[in-house]
């Protein structure tokens, strides 16, 4: 499969179009303590994260929303990533993905485990929003809880 | 149109000649322009012209005594003649220079709009329009307390036209309408349009951003009140549009900006405005663009009109023909008169990365909600890929088309 396709193998890897089309914790969460809008008005991504936090805490989080293979393969594994996690622990994770997508460092993205798998997209400058939606929206769940667009 | 009138006289790969930028590759692949709704390509005769004005007549318009002034006003006026000609105006007096079709749309709404409109007027748009003829509609009726109206659209695209008869009444102060819909190709029934307006004493403008590079356009058979529309969609540079009015109709409106070159006299307890067309069209101008706009019209004429609508509409019917035999693929916009665009999705994929494997192809397409969001949700899809025509594509430019879209069902269709 994609042959010929040179680097946007790195874009779309096997991993990005399975959680593309099989989105984990793709369901809203009624008990929710934190829930947020993102929305990018130039391609028409929505995603809503939700949120329960305990203790410092993310007990649950999930999402619902339509969006591209890359935004929706991104806020599936943000999901399963940081499910358990404590919020310190959230926001480091989300700049380290924000610096690997955006290229801002050469070998950022070697200790995100599966995340890595979003550090292609850095070469195509137009998606960079598609993969940050999720973390923007998780993150302005976390503080302002409002709706939060990219563009 | 059938395309049978198409006459052999159209030389496609002459016509690519003319524009330089479609020898270049992108992502190492020769580029396929297929987004020139968004803007057009810009031939050489334009570029030329745009370069031959810095080079030789660059300086200020309506201002000096010096010979430069002199030639570069001559060059200014004589694009605005072109454009009088080109859409069948009575007078130059009626062709007022903006800087694009949002502007043009703007200037009618914070004038026209704005000093007429009283609490219980109604304005009627519809539902296809792109958000530069919604946004300043509802600016204004929020401004003077009248109420929008939508005309809705059917499934295929096509304007609601008995909704229209029901929505039209002696409330109606103002229709303001797309021509030719950028989202969808939909070609709407104008002349119906105006002659059922105008019979309730409604005054009409026509959003023509997408109908000038398609088809040719007559102010005085139409006998449409305004009609507004930018040159880069028509190979003219970018920054650079027109609003034609009628002349009544923009003597007795206000002026828009206030500055220099729209006034006869000033002092600080009275200014006196300058006469049309100059009243709206405040500041220096954009010179280069006008006298780039008289280029681009000078080259479509010599193209035809007719011939590049035949050979749109050709390319239109061979791509539609193909790309809806394709599994997954939905048409948004099936009018039965339709120009120049190709607007559909994917079951499999998502426009945005449909954008990207196109892209990576050198295919380029716009995908997005095209500022007609309205649109979008009509249809219930977050976004489309559009394929837009223009006289320098060909039917190799649809086959690589269609053959990108084959190549994102074997990365997504599975």
């Amino acid at each position: 499969m994609m042959d010929g396709f040179g680097d946007l193998k790195d874009l779309y890897q096997q991993v990005i179009l399975d959680h593309g089309r099989n989105p984990r914790n793709f369901h809203d969460l009624p008990e929710a303590s934190n829930r947020a809008d993102g929305y990018n008005p130039l391609c028409g991504d929505q995603v809503t994260v939700f949120c329960l936090i305990e203790d410092g805490h993310i007990k649950d989080v999930c999402f619902t929303g339509k969006g591209c293979a890359i935004c929706t393969a991104s806020a599936s594994m943000m999901t399963q990533l940081l499910k358990k996690k404590s919020l310190e622990e959230a926001q480091t994770t989300f700049e380290r993905f924000h610096s690997m997508v955006t290229g801002d460092e050469a070998d950022a993205g070697s200790d995100l485990g599966k995340l890595s798998v979003f550090a292609g997209v850095r070469n195509y400058p137009m998606r960079v929003k598609c993969a940050t939606l999720p973390w923007h929206t998780l993150q302005s769940s976390l503080t302002e809880g409002g709706v939060v667009t990219t563009e | 149109m059938s395309t049978a009138a198409k006459p052999s006289s159209f030389n496609v790969a002459a016509v690519r000649a003319d524009f330089p930028i479609l020898s270049r590759e992108v992502n190492g692949k020769p580029l396929v322009y297929l987004d020139s709704a968004a803007t057009s390509q810009k031939p050489k005769q334009v570029i030329d012209a745009l370069c031959h004005y810095y080079s030789h007549l660059n300086s200020n318009v309506h201002r000096g005594v010096h010979q430069l002034s002199q030639e570069a006003t001559n060059a200014y006026e004589g694009a605005r003649e072109k454009v009088r000609a080109f859409i069948g105006a009575k007078s130059t007096n009626e062709v007022i220079f903006t800087s694009g079709t949002t502007d043009s749309n703007n200037l009618i709404t914070w004038t026209y709009a704005h000093s007429t409109l009283k609490p219980g007027d109604e304005v009627l748009i519809s539902h296809m329009e792109h958000h530069s003829n919604i946004v300043p509609w509802q600016m204004v009726c929020e401004a003077t307390g009248a109420t929008l109206k939508v005309v809705p659209i059917t499934d295929e695209g096509e304007l609601d036209m008995a909704a229209f008869d029901e929505l039209l009444s002696t409330a109606t102060k103002i229709v303001a309408v797309v021509y030719v819909s950028n989202a969808l190709g939909t070609i709407n029934p104008v002349r119906q349009i105006i002659e059922k307006a105008h019979k309730v004493g409604a005054v009409v403008l026509l959003d023509g951003a997408q109908a000038v590079p398609h088809l040719a356009v007559d102010m005085q058979e139409l006998d449409v009140d305004f009609f507004t529309f930018s040159a880069h969609k028509m190979y003219g540079p970018t920054g650079v549009g027109v609003l034609y009015g009628k002349q009544a109709l923009l003597e007795k409106m206000p002026p828009f900006k206030g500055g220099g070159d729209m006034i006869r006299m000033v002092t600080f307890e009275k200014t006196i405005f300058n006469g049309l067309p100059y009243k709206f069209e405040a500041g220096t101008p954009n010179i280069s663009g006008v006298i780039g706009l008289g280029a681009a019209i000078d080259y479509l004429l010599e193209l035809g009109l007719d011939a590049v609508a035949a050979h749109e509409h050709e390319l239109l019917e061979y791509a539609t023909e193909r790309i809806v035999k394709m599994p997954g693929v939905r048409l948004i916009g099936t009018a039965a008169k339709k120009a120049g665009v190709l607007s559909f999705v994917l079951d499999y994929a998502h426009p945005h990365d449909v954008g990207t494997i196109l892209d990576h192809q050198g295919i380029a397409v716009r995908t997005g909600h095209h500022c007609a969001q309205p649109v979008m949700d009509r249809y219930d899809v977050p976004a489309t890929i559009r394929a837009s025509l223009a006289a320098y594509n060909t039917k190799e430019d649809v086959d690589a088309l269609l053959a990108g879209i084959q190549s994102v069902y074997e990365v997504f269709g599975q």
